[in-house]
């Protein structure tokens, strides 16, 4: 499905992010311009260190930029205070992580619900994980489930509000190649059947054949876009 | 259930061996306060029945004699209500069977078998004498159960100098001896001293006090003038050897009560304080920690939308959890505590019932108490929680910082091995959290001493009292003064090696607007058996001139040396005194005078004379001496301090052993709470640090040594702060209970510390073994796998 020109998602403009670890200063993003339409599957790519995660946790209200502007269907984020952040993400995003950060005293079930309970309008938690292919597994605790299987249920948990937009960084990093390929097929297929706007982190190059638009990150900024003429389907990707 | 409610559970689950030590330190508190708070209402509302049903009188005015007519002009005086005038006498009694001295306050009852208008008796067997003059009496219940007494028994009293038998025919209780004690002694003695009651009539003959009474009882009507009612009654009664009216507040079993109430008050605060202290410490700990090792599902929960205020529901919501745990075993053992400590009151207090009561309110005091202290003191962490920054929650935190202890900056640090330098550097980077678990262990040691301080006390007090103030065998007291030559018989007795005579006379001690009641007694110069002593125990020389005062009194009155004072004399020819304040003494039991016999006897006026005299006797034929002395019409009294010594240890074994083992089951409770929870905290903070060191070759003792031994220099340091702390502690308690009744001595015995210390150090050492074992169980190749 191609992206409809006018449906502009996200907006960024001259993005800069400083933070500080420990005794030293990260400058992640430089002047980051970047828009986003709905229904979109975008793709970033770059090494370590590029700024991908800070870019993708600004996108999500994560966190707020040193300086620029990014707007949410029109609506500044970098004005907006804690609880209208909260608010955004509560009701638009989706994330999943590399390390699936599911928590581990809750059962896959309770890990979606978590989620569901806060929701306006979620499907079930049996649902989203139906649509990752864990219905079996619903009651296992994360101690109990293979990788994939805790990261789909953490795609299970990032879908089951049915957001607008879904945040991906790293979601195969931490996966072998067939794994990861039914991984991806999920976010694939949500993309296709949902219409949900995803942006997936990798520095996998291969990863990127299934993307709409490719934007490739280095040293806090970005180096170039590909557009993909024909997108690979997931299950014909492997590394 | 919601999914975040189950996490809370979850997570306290897995915390469960940290929550239930910290709740069994919040039971600590919440049970300390409930047994207090619980058991002074429970002896409060007591109390309060009990005088108001036997109608307890508002004041007392003790006199020599005067006719019955009196009473109507007393009943005049505005302000009073009700008067009840009485016959009261000193006596001995000598039971079949029990051959040492039993010392008898003898009470008249209204003729005819009737109760008296004020301070009814609630008889609790048998029946009041009916005055048919068969020598009927009533004995006090503490008095007739310490020896087994039914109705029927005989019993043979001296009064007046008269030896005659009676029988009992019931036993009471009387609001008027809730504590029934002789006056000048801290401890009851129920073989020892007894209350009887017996028609006034018969009374009267024994006394020669027909149609004339020497005490009297009164009601005030409400909103009286106390201080003016007395002072009337006072003037009334001076012609007649009026020996002052006092109000409730004067009256002795009334007096002990109050002071055993404000001792329960200090007691329902003072502990519960330590340990909810001790509690929200470790959880602030816990809770820290947790939140650390949870960043990651904080930031989550976050990205997902939950707003901030909801995680911090969320951790609250487990300090809660835990806070109720502890607080719902507290009420229960509260309560189960509070009714055994009744049961020890009620063999001091001798009210005829009790009804121990555990009120809502305590019980809700008791979770108010336990929850803000358990939230107070982990609302920065769970504050920090609730802010923390999504973004950065993803990130791992920056490496702590270390740097080089003071000790290896002095130089010194050549000499230490590395787990030796991690220890150090760990404890020199959070000193505060170190000081904060030194304090925490420190209150255990606390109160583990404070556990033997009431045993510490009266030995010390004993030792003073009755070694070093007071060396005689037996202290024989008169029935009214008498010419010196009437001892020289006393000297003749078997066995009497030495006697020294004194006088004791009732005073007013008066120094501007305070006045004290209480008296002077008069010794011989140099004394060998009742030396006053200064606060270094050495003996204070009788001066020739002025009065010597107890501290405490010479405190109240607010005089040093030197000061001059008003006396009023009660009895006698009444006369008032000026007297130079010639020193001051150290004593814990009362508060009064000392003065030379042959000054205070010039003083008086009254010739030379004296109220008893102390023997030093030999230890073979006492008995052969109680009973002579018993035969001796004059004599009002015999007192064996040997016994004395005796009951003191009688009356408060019990209580003493118990408090005792509490206190240590308490001060273990908080030592293992610290220990177990800081070891706890360190292995879940560094378990990945020491599976490295045993994935580099570090043996399971070298590893157990870098966390165990920090926890060891934690405990070795607190036990020097625990003595202190401890202490001052006793301190306090010393002082809180200290009035003109006696003092309590913070004395701190060498054992005291020595069994503190090492229980310190066995309970330390239990509890580090229980962390061993997790030491040994740790998991080297999944804990190098973790992230973190």
């Amino acid at each position: 499905m191609d992206p409809q020109p006018n449906d502009l998602v996200f907006r960024a403009r001259d993005l800069s992010k400083v933070y500080r670890m420990g005794d030293v200063e990260v400058h992640a993003l430089r002047g980051v311009d970047l828009d986003l339409r709905a229904g979109e599957f975008v793709v970033l790519l770059g090494p370590s260190g590029s700024g991908k995660s800070t870019l993708l946790n600004i996108l999500g209200g994560l966190d707020a930029p040193s300086g620029g502007h990014v707007w949410y269907h029109g609506e500044d984020l970098v004005d907006a205070d804690d609880a209208r952040l909260t608010a955004f993400r509560r009701e638009h995003v989706g994330f999943v992580f590399q390390f699936y950060n599911l928590i581990p005293s809750l059962t896959a079930r309770e890990n979606v619900a978590i989620v569901t309970e806060i929701a306006a309008a979620p499907m079930r938690p049996e649902d989203a994980l139906a649509i990752v292919g864990l219905s079996d597994r619903m009651d296992h605790f994360p101690a109990q489930l293979s990788g994939g299987q805790q990261q789909r249920v953490a795609i299970a948990r990032a879908i089951a509000k049915r957001p607008a937009v879904l945040l991906c960084d790293e979601p195969t990093g931490a996966l072998d190649s067939a794994t990861g390929v039914l991984v991806l097929q999920a976010l694939e297929r949500i993309n296709a059947e949902l219409g949900t706007t995803t942006v997936v982190i990798t520095h996998n190059a291969d990863i990127a054949r299934m993307a709409h638009r490719v934007l490739h990150l280095a040293d806090g900024r970005i180096a170039r876009v590909d557009r993909n003429a024909q997108r690979t389907p997931a299950r014909e990707l492997h590394w | 259930m919601k999914a975040l409610s189950r996490k809370a559970l979850r997570d306290l689950w897995h915390l469960r061996g940290q929550a239930l030590a910290i709740a069994l330190v919040i039971a600590g508190g919440i049970a300390n306060l409930v047994m207090s708070q619980a058991t002074l209402d429970s002896l409060y509302g007591t109390r309060e029945r009990f005088y108001r049903e036997n109608a307890f009188a508002d004041a007392w005015a003790p006199l020599e004699r005067a006719p019955e007519s009196v009473a109507a002009r007393l009943a005049a005086i505005d302000g009073v209500a009700a008067v009840e005038t009485r016959v009261v006498s000193a006596g001995n009694l000598a039971l079949e069977g029990f051959d040492e001295p039993i010392r008898a306050l003898v009470h008249a009852l209204p003729p005819g078998g009737v109760q008296p208008a004020l301070n009814r008796l609630t008889l609790r067997a048998g029946r009041l004498p009916d005055g048919g003059g068969r020598g009927e009496v009533v004995a006090s219940e503490a008095f007739a159960e310490a020896h087994g007494l039914r109705p029927g028994a005989r019993l043979r009293a001296t009064l007046n100098g008269r030896a005659q038998w009676f029988t009992m025919v019931g036993v009471a209780a009387s609001p008027e001896f809730i504590y029934q004690i002789q006056p000048g002694s801290t401890f009851p003695d129920f073989r020892r001293f007894a209350i009887l009651w017996m028609d006034r009539r018969e009374l009267e003959a024994a006394l020669d006090m027909d149609g004339a009474f020497n005490d009297v009882a009164l009601r005030l009507a409400p909103g009286a003038n106390t201080a003016a009612v007395l002072d009337a009654i006072d003037r009334v009664l001076a012609r007649y050897g009026g020996l002052g009216a006092f109000a409730r507040e004067e009256q002795l079993s009334h007096r002990f009560l109050m002071h055993e109430f404000r001792q329960l008050g200090t007691m329902a605060w003072l502990f519960p304080a330590i340990f909810l202290s001790v509690a929200a410490f470790l959880l602030n700990v816990v809770v820290t920690r947790l939140v650390g090792m949870q960043r990651d599902q904080i930031a989550i929960l976050k990205a997902f939308g939950y707003p901030p205020a909801a995680i911090g529901r969320h951790y609250a919501l487990m300090v809660a959890l835990i806070a109720l745990g502890g607080t719902a075993v507290g009420i229960a053992g509260g309560a189960l505590l509070g009714e055994w400590l009744s049961g020890v009151y009620m063999q001091f207090y001798r009210f005829p019932y009790l009804e121990f009561r555990l009120s809502p309110a305590v019980a809700g005091l008791g979770v108010a108490v336990a929850l803000s202290s358990a939230l107070a003191g982990t609302a920065v962490a769970v504050l920090r929680a609730a802010r923390l920054p999504p973004a950065e929650a993803m990130r791992p935190p920056a490496p702590e910082h270390f740097r080089p202890t003071l000790v290896e900056r002095l130089g010194l640090g050549r000499r230490l091995d590395e787990p030796t330098r991690i220890i150090l550097r760990q404890l020199e980077r959070r000193p505060g959290k170190a000081l904060l678990s030194v304090l925490g262990l420190a209150m255990a040691c606390a109160i583990m001493m404070v556990g033997r301080f009431q045993g510490d006390a009266i030995d010390w007090m004993v030792d003073t009292q009755y070694r070093i103030a007071q060396r005689n065998d037996v202290g024989v007291y008169l029935v009214e003064p008498t010419g010196r030559g009437a001892l020289r018989e006393l000297g003749a007795l078997p066995g009497v090696t030495r006697v020294e005579p004194f006088r004791t006379v009732p005073v007013v001690f008066r120094r501007g607007t305070v006045e004290h009641r209480s008296f002077i007694e008069g010794l011989v110069p140099a004394p060998e058996l009742r030396r006053p002593v200064d606060r270094a125990l050495r003996a204070v020389p009788i001066p020739t001139d002025g009065v010597l005062l107890t501290d405490y009194l010479a405190g109240m009155l607010g005089v040093v040396p030197g000061d001059r004072i008003e006396v009023q004399v009660l009895d006698g020819r009444r006369r008032w005194l000026v007297l130079p304040v010639a020193g001051t003494v150290h004593e814990y039991i009362g508060a009064q005078g000392y003065m030379a016999l042959d000054a205070l006897n010039r003083a008086l006026g009254e010739g030379d004379v004296v109220t008893g005299a102390r023997l030093s006797v030999a230890a073979s034929g006492r008995p052969e001496l109680y009973r002579l002395l018993d035969e001796r019409p004059r004599i009002a009294g015999v007192a064996v301090r040997e016994l004395e010594i005796r009951n003191v240890y009688d009356s408060i074994a019990e209580s003493m052993l118990t408090f005792s083992f509490v206190s240590l089951l308490l001060g273990a409770v908080i030592n293992f709470g610290v220990v177990y929870n800081a070891a706890r905290v360190a292995l879940s903070e560094r378990g990945r640090e020491l599976a490295s060191l045993r994935v580099l070759g570090f043996t399971r003792a070298e590893v157990s040594y870098i966390l165990l031994g920090e926890l060891a220099l934690l405990v070795l340091a607190s036990v020097p702060i625990g003595f202190l702390l401890g202490w001052g502690l006793i301190a306090f308690m010393g002082n809180a209970l200290t009035s003109d009744l006696f003092r309590v001595p913070a004395h701190v015995s060498a054992q005291t510390l020595a069994f503190a210390g090492l229980a310190m150090l066995v309970s330390s050492v239990l509890s580090a073994l229980v962390v061993r074992r997790r030491v040994a169980r740790l998991d080297l190749v999944e804990v190098l796998k973790t992230r973190e």
